[in-house]
């Protein structure tokens, strides 16, 4: 399957066995659910054991993009990839905490190279796990 | 319910005001960046505005998801030193009987988490909120900056 970089889809770029995406425009609904679908996708062809989601261009994440990055988490685990959101703006944390959203079950690091330590790290301790059972 | 208090009051500078329909999740998108514009031009700091602009597009989502769509009139009204941005949601949909209920975090009658109402409410500084079952919604909210 080809992905066009279409102006209404979210680019996902694979480094590693981690799958990276960027989000830098304003979301419009249609283009979350796209990329649900496009993701979903891509976990399962590529194996991935990791989705970066990098927001630190989103000024606002409301509750609406607060729950479809809980979805997509949620939706990564069930394929076996951990999930992390890199990059979130002071503001916007402040912000989601006090709207009522703590985004439970997600994970998150400051930067990217923080972000894919932490799916490193957590795959090779799941090996590990594995490994000894 | 709708036409009067759009009205600026008595002493108050109007100093700019625009109405955004709401149909389309592209047009909440439209109200969160015409939102930003407005803080900017009170001059409120970062997290003043978004939290104003988070507070918008819950309301709009709302307006949109609940009231069947409908408009909001964005205005930076007062004085130079008192200038602030207030916003007005108003829809024509089946309106809320149970006031008390919409207002409380995690209660939903549509497929959302409940945040909408009561995390505006949080995040502006005034809220104002009136429905009439059958007739619709008004949300009214402002927000101004604390910097000097």
């Amino acid at each position: 399957m080809t992905h066009f970089l279409e102006p209404n889809r979210i680019p996902i770029f694979q480094i590693g066995d981690c799958l990276l995406l960027t989000i830098q425009v304003d979301l419009e609904d249609r283009m979350i659910m796209t990329l649900k679908d496009d993701l979903a996708e891509r976990i399962a062809k590529t194996h991935a054991k990791g989705v970066l989601i990098d927001i630190s261009a989103l000024d606002v994440v409301d509750s609406f993009i607060g729950r479809m990055l809980a979805n997509i988490s949620a939706i990564a685990r069930i394929l076996d990839a951990a999930t992390v959101i890199v990059g979130m703006r002071p503001a916007v944390a402040i912000t989601l905490v006090e709207l009522g959203m703590s985004l439970q079950g997600v994970r998150t690091a400051l930067d990217v190279d923080r972000g894919m330590e932490l799916i490193r790290r957590e795959s090779s301790e799941e090996a590990e796990r594995l490994h000894e059972v | 319910m709708r036409s009067d208090e759009r009205r600026p009051e008595e002493g108050r500078v109007e100093n700019s005001a625009e109405t955004i329909p709401i149909r389309t999740g592209a047009d909440v998108s439209r109200v969160r960046r015409s939102v930003a514009a407005a803080m900017a031009v009170i001059g409120a700091s970062r997290i003043e505005t978004t939290r104003m602009v988070t507070a918008a597009s819950e309301l709009a989502r709302n307006t949109l998801d609940y009231g069947g769509g409908g408009e909001v009139l964005i205005a930076v009204v007062g004085r130079m030193t008192r200038r602030k941005v207030e916003l007005v949601f108003t829809d024509h949909g089946p309106g809320i009987s149970d006031m008390s209920k919409a207002l409380t975090d995690g209660y939903s009658t549509g497929g959302g988490l409940g945040l909408g109402l009561s995390g505006a409410r949080r995040l502006c500084k005034e809220f104002e909120i009136r429905s009439v079952p059958g007739e619709g919604t008004v949300v009214k909210v402002a927000s101004w900056t604390e910097r000097p």
